[in-house]
């Protein structure tokens, strides 16, 4: 029974927050949205492109955020052999991967513009389509297998091993002489940006956190319901054994 | 009316801010119905297996009565 104690305090647990994470999702994207398209100025040297970045830049920390939780869910499962960290981990992977591809589809919607180009081989932008792919290569390894168990395992430590690119593209930046901007909000001494495009950019943010909350949940219940499915498959037909 | 054109126009940045917004909204909405429906389709077949274990028990204990 141990290893129904814990997915019973989440599943608990996740039918308190789950409104709880809607209503704040819904209703700070729909701030953000109202902030990012009406309620804040053009910008005086980028005019009205500078609206991709509520979009951009958000799904840039989500696809970093993501990844990171996903590397130490799965530090957790290898560690303490957590039995729900496979899962979460496994659960926050199509959400990283989505905000990583909506990164790289802005930013090059916003680079056309105000670059003159789609697409450079920056240091950003490559570590960023790194990243895109290490999500794509642990969702397959993890599906890879028909014992879900050594799928978790082997996707696990890609997950650790692929960590090693999230502060290469935090820095990258600094390290290399790029065309991408260094950061701007998340720096010393304080965001150098106008809070009039500060606050969509942060209920952005906030709504993006709340909507990988509910995802994680959503997702968390499929697997585990999977995985009872499995248990219970698996009792049937040693039972059926046996009766022979 | 004029505005609303100003709006789409987006100051010439129309055919970049829109697609950005437009791909966002429709990548977010695809993972979660996909996330739900994976959700509601687990949890289904679960409850199918638990009922059918449950019947059968009690159809069991009923006989050893």
């Amino acid at each position: 029974m141990h290893r129904f104690a814990n997915p019973a305090r989440f599943l608990r647990l996740a039918k308190v927050i789950l409104p709880w994470s809607n209503a704040v999702a819904a209703l700070c994207l729909g701030a953000g949205l109202y902030f990012a398209l009406l309620g804040s100025p053009a910008d005086y040297q980028q005019g009205e492109s500078v609206r991709i970045m509520y979009v951009h830049v958000p799904s840039a920390w989500m696809g970093m955020f993501c990844y990171v939780a996903m590397a130490v869910f799965s530090a957790m499962a290898l560690i303490w052999k957590h039995p729900l960290a496979d899962l979460l981990a496994k659960a926050t992977a199509p959400v990283g991967a989505a905000f990583t591809f909506l990164c790289l589809l802005t930013g090059s919607l916003w680079g056309k513009p105000m670059w003159g180009t789609w697409w450079a081989w920056d240091a950003r932008l490559t570590s960023m389509l790194i990243l895109l792919f290490l999500y794509f290569g642990y969702m397959a390894l993890v599906n890879a297998f028909d014992d879900p168990e050594r799928g978790h395992k082997a996707a696990a430590i890609l997950a650790l091993v692929g960590a090693v690119n999230v502060p290469v593209i935090k820095w990258s930046v600094d390290w290399w002489n790029t065309l991408h901007q260094p950061a701007s909000v998340v720096k010393m001494g304080g965001p150098a940006i106008d809070s009039s495009m500060l606050v969509p950019l942060l209920l952005m943010a906030v709504g993006f956190k709340a909507y990988w909350i509910s995802i994680l949940i959503l997702r968390g219940r499929a697997e585990i319901a999977a995985q009872k499915v499995r248990i219970i498959r698996m009792a049937q037909i040693h039972a059926a054994a046996q009766g022979e | 009316m004029e505005s609303f054109q100003a709006m789409l126009h987006m100051g010439g940045y129309g055919g970049y801010v829109w697609p950005a917004y437009g791909v966002g909204i429709a990548v977010l909405v695809l993972v979660l119905a996909l996330s739900l429906s994976s959700a509601r389709k687990a949890e289904a077949e679960l409850e199918v297996l638990q009922q059918t274990r449950r019947a059968r028990r009690g159809k069991d204990s009923e006989s050893q009565e």
